[in-house]
């Protein structure tokens, strides 16, 4: 049986999430997330044909808020909060390339 | 960003293309949209949603992502969802909040919250002013990025020594609109953002103001050869401030991939930057994939099913698009489209202005004369219905000329004396066809050997010697004649 999930792919999820993880932090958690995959499929060998999908546990819907203004936060308390401002905004170091 | 589909690109009367190495290369290309929208507040939060404020005034606990907080859907984000997708003919499904995972400072909470595989608004249309018609694959609703600014360098990220970052728009609606890839011109191009931002502004959407950012464009450009189906690879060009850029940016790009190709090489799917001062785009980034970005459905976020009675509701308010707006107007003129005149009155907004004075009576083609050329001024200067039909039947009368009806129009802006009134003041008269008979004989007897060519000579020649007779009959009648009076006669004299 194919490896449900590989090490590469751990290590590419975690570069993803910027996780700076150990080679025995690897390994562990391959070995952990390829039985939650194997969870997984338990589930989808079951026949849900007639389930409709669900995209959150609640059955609500439609919760909604009227477009009115509310209260905004202090601008030199927020900046204060941050560890560098300038010129009344955030102060943050150059990221080369762009997201992800 | 686009959820998979198998797109299909669509015939268009016209399609750029671009000889490179002995190959014909023709464009294909689909517009990606941001118009942030018309409401009061954020799109998850009651920040207010306002252009040009003091930088990070216009913040709260939700737009800083602080830890606790828990987003709430803008109802009215959802209307103006939803009249978009009323107004493009798109179908409304009911819509799951999913979450972007990146790093980047533009974003505070380390995601942005969007709509993934199912969109709020899917599969419309747009019909564009010159008669083609682009296909909408989807509309989703996200929330807008904070505004960075590079310090040091050349103002980009690349050399650039820090950022600085404002987080008023920060959680603004946005409404992201995907095309298919149905665009074939540079020109096509333009005409679709014009033609996506009357839409917009029809239906209140959206201020539509590209200056301020409320509107911005990303082009996905390919190019393939001409007569293969399969589509090439594309590339993403962004930062088109403007619809001049825009249509540079595809030429160049088109350009440069075909180019590429012909040298044996390959396009990488990339996202690319126009620089509108060199007039090139340059590789920004290699293209991310979808699964990098990690989308799952928002927990903190419930789906919207919007109730049927409400969008019926949105729909019956909704005013007439200007698509229907050119087809009322050619209906009543009787004008086939495209009409760049009936565009042109529908764009600036004088369509009820022209449909009232034909339907008080008025001459069709002379009333789209002088609403589209006339009555174009500073501020749309605008006349009565009753006294525009006034004037213009004074015209189909013979009462007055082209040019005396366009003088008296021009004082009858601001004025509330009649058409007749204003033409007796100016000493404006109707000559009566007798005078004027006499004075196309008198002209004729004066340059024989003219009329003897105009006689019998050629469609050109007749055509050029029109002139020369009616400018003569002009100058004779100080102005006075009709100039089609005057080319009707001269065929009747001539035997034609």
């Amino acid at each position: 049986m194919a490896e449900r999930i590989t090490r590469d792919d751990v290590a590419k999820v975690a570069q993803l999430a910027r996780l700076a993880l150990t080679d025995d932090e690897l390994d562990t958690f391959t070995g952990q997330l390829a039985a939650v995959l194997e969870h997984a499929e338990d589930v989808a060998a079951l026949d849900l044909a007639d389930v409709a999908p669900t995209a959150h546990p609640l059955q609500l819907g439609n919760v909604l808020r009227p477009d009115v203004v509310g209260p905004t936060l202090d601008r030199d308390e927020v900046l204060a909060a941050a560890p560098s401002a300038e010129d009344g905004r955030f102060r943050v170091p150059t990221i080369l390339g762009e997201a992800p | 960003m686009t959820a998979p589909t198998a797109p299909t690109t669509i015939d268009s009367d016209e399609v750029f293309t671009v000889e490179a190495g002995g190959t014909t290369f023709e464009l294909v290309c689909g517009l990606e949209v941001h118009a942030e929208l018309a409401t009061a507040t954020k799109m998850f939060s009651g920040a207010p949603n306002r252009f040009g404020d003091e930088p990070n005034t216009n913040v709260d606990p939700v737009t800083l992502g602080l830890p606790g907080t828990l987003p709430v859907v803008n109802e009215r984000a959802i209307e103006l969802a939803i009249r978009f997708g009323l107004a493009v003919g798109a179908e409304i499904r009911p819509s799951v909040f999913a979450r972007k995972n990146y790093f980047y400072p533009d974003m505070p909470k380390d995601f942005q919250i969007s709509q993934y595989d199912q969109p709020i608004v899917v599969d419309g249309s747009i019909e564009l002013p010159g008669g083609h018609v682009v296909g909408l694959e989807r509309a989703h609703l996200e929330e807008d990025t904070g505004k960075s600014t590079h310090v040091g360098g050349d103002g980009r990220i690349t050399g650039a020594e820090y950022s600085l970052v404002d987080y008023n728009r920060a959680g603004v609606p946005l409404l992201e609109i995907v095309s298919r890839p149905h665009v074939r011109t540079p020109e096509q191009a333009r005409q679709y953002v014009a033609e996506l931002r009357a839409v917009l502004v029809a239906a209140g959407v959206s201020d539509g103001k590209m200056e301020e950012g409320s509107l911005r464009v990303d082009a996905n450009v390919s190019v393939r050869p001409v007569g293969t189906d399969a589509l090439g690879t594309r590339c993403e060009i962004k930062n088109l401030n403007s619809l001049r850029s825009l249509g540079r940016a595809i030429e160049y790009e088109a350009r440069r991939q075909a180019d590429l190709i012909a040298a044996g090489e390959r396009v990488e799917q990339q996202t690319r930057h126009w620089d509108e001062d060199s007039g090139r785009t340059s590789k920004m980034r290699s293209k991310e994939e979808a699964d990098d970005y990690r989308y799952f459905p928002e927990p903190d976020l419930l789906p919207v099913t919007p109730d049927p009675a409400w969008i019926d509701a949105i729909g019956a308010a909704l005013p007439p698009m200007p698509a229907a707006r050119r087809r009322a107007v050619a209906d009543a003129a009787g004008v086939v489209l495209p009409d760049e005149t009936v565009a042109l009155i529908v764009e600036r907004g004088q369509d009820s202005q022209a449909l009232d004075a034909i339907t008080a009576g008025a001459d069709a083609a002379r009333v789209l004369v002088h609403v589209s050329q006339n009555l174009a001024g500073e501020g749309g200067a605008s006349v009565a219905p009753d006294r525009l039909a006034a004037l213009i039947a004074l015209e189909t009368s013979g009462a007055l000329t082209a040019t005396q009806a366009k003088a008296v129009l021009a004082e009858m802006v601001g004025s509330d004396a009649t058409p007749e009134e204003i033409a007796a003041a100016k000493g404006f008269e109707a000559m009566d066809t007798g005078a004027l008979e006499a004075m196309v004989d008198e002209v004729i007897a004066a340059h024989p050997d003219e009329w003897e060519t105009f006689r019998t000579g050629d469609d050109k020649a007749r055509g050029k010697l029109t002139g020369f007779f009616v400018g003569q009959v002009m100058r004779a009648s100080r102005g006075q004649a009709d100039g089609k009076a005057v080319t009707d006669l001269l065929r009747r004299r001539s035997g034609a």
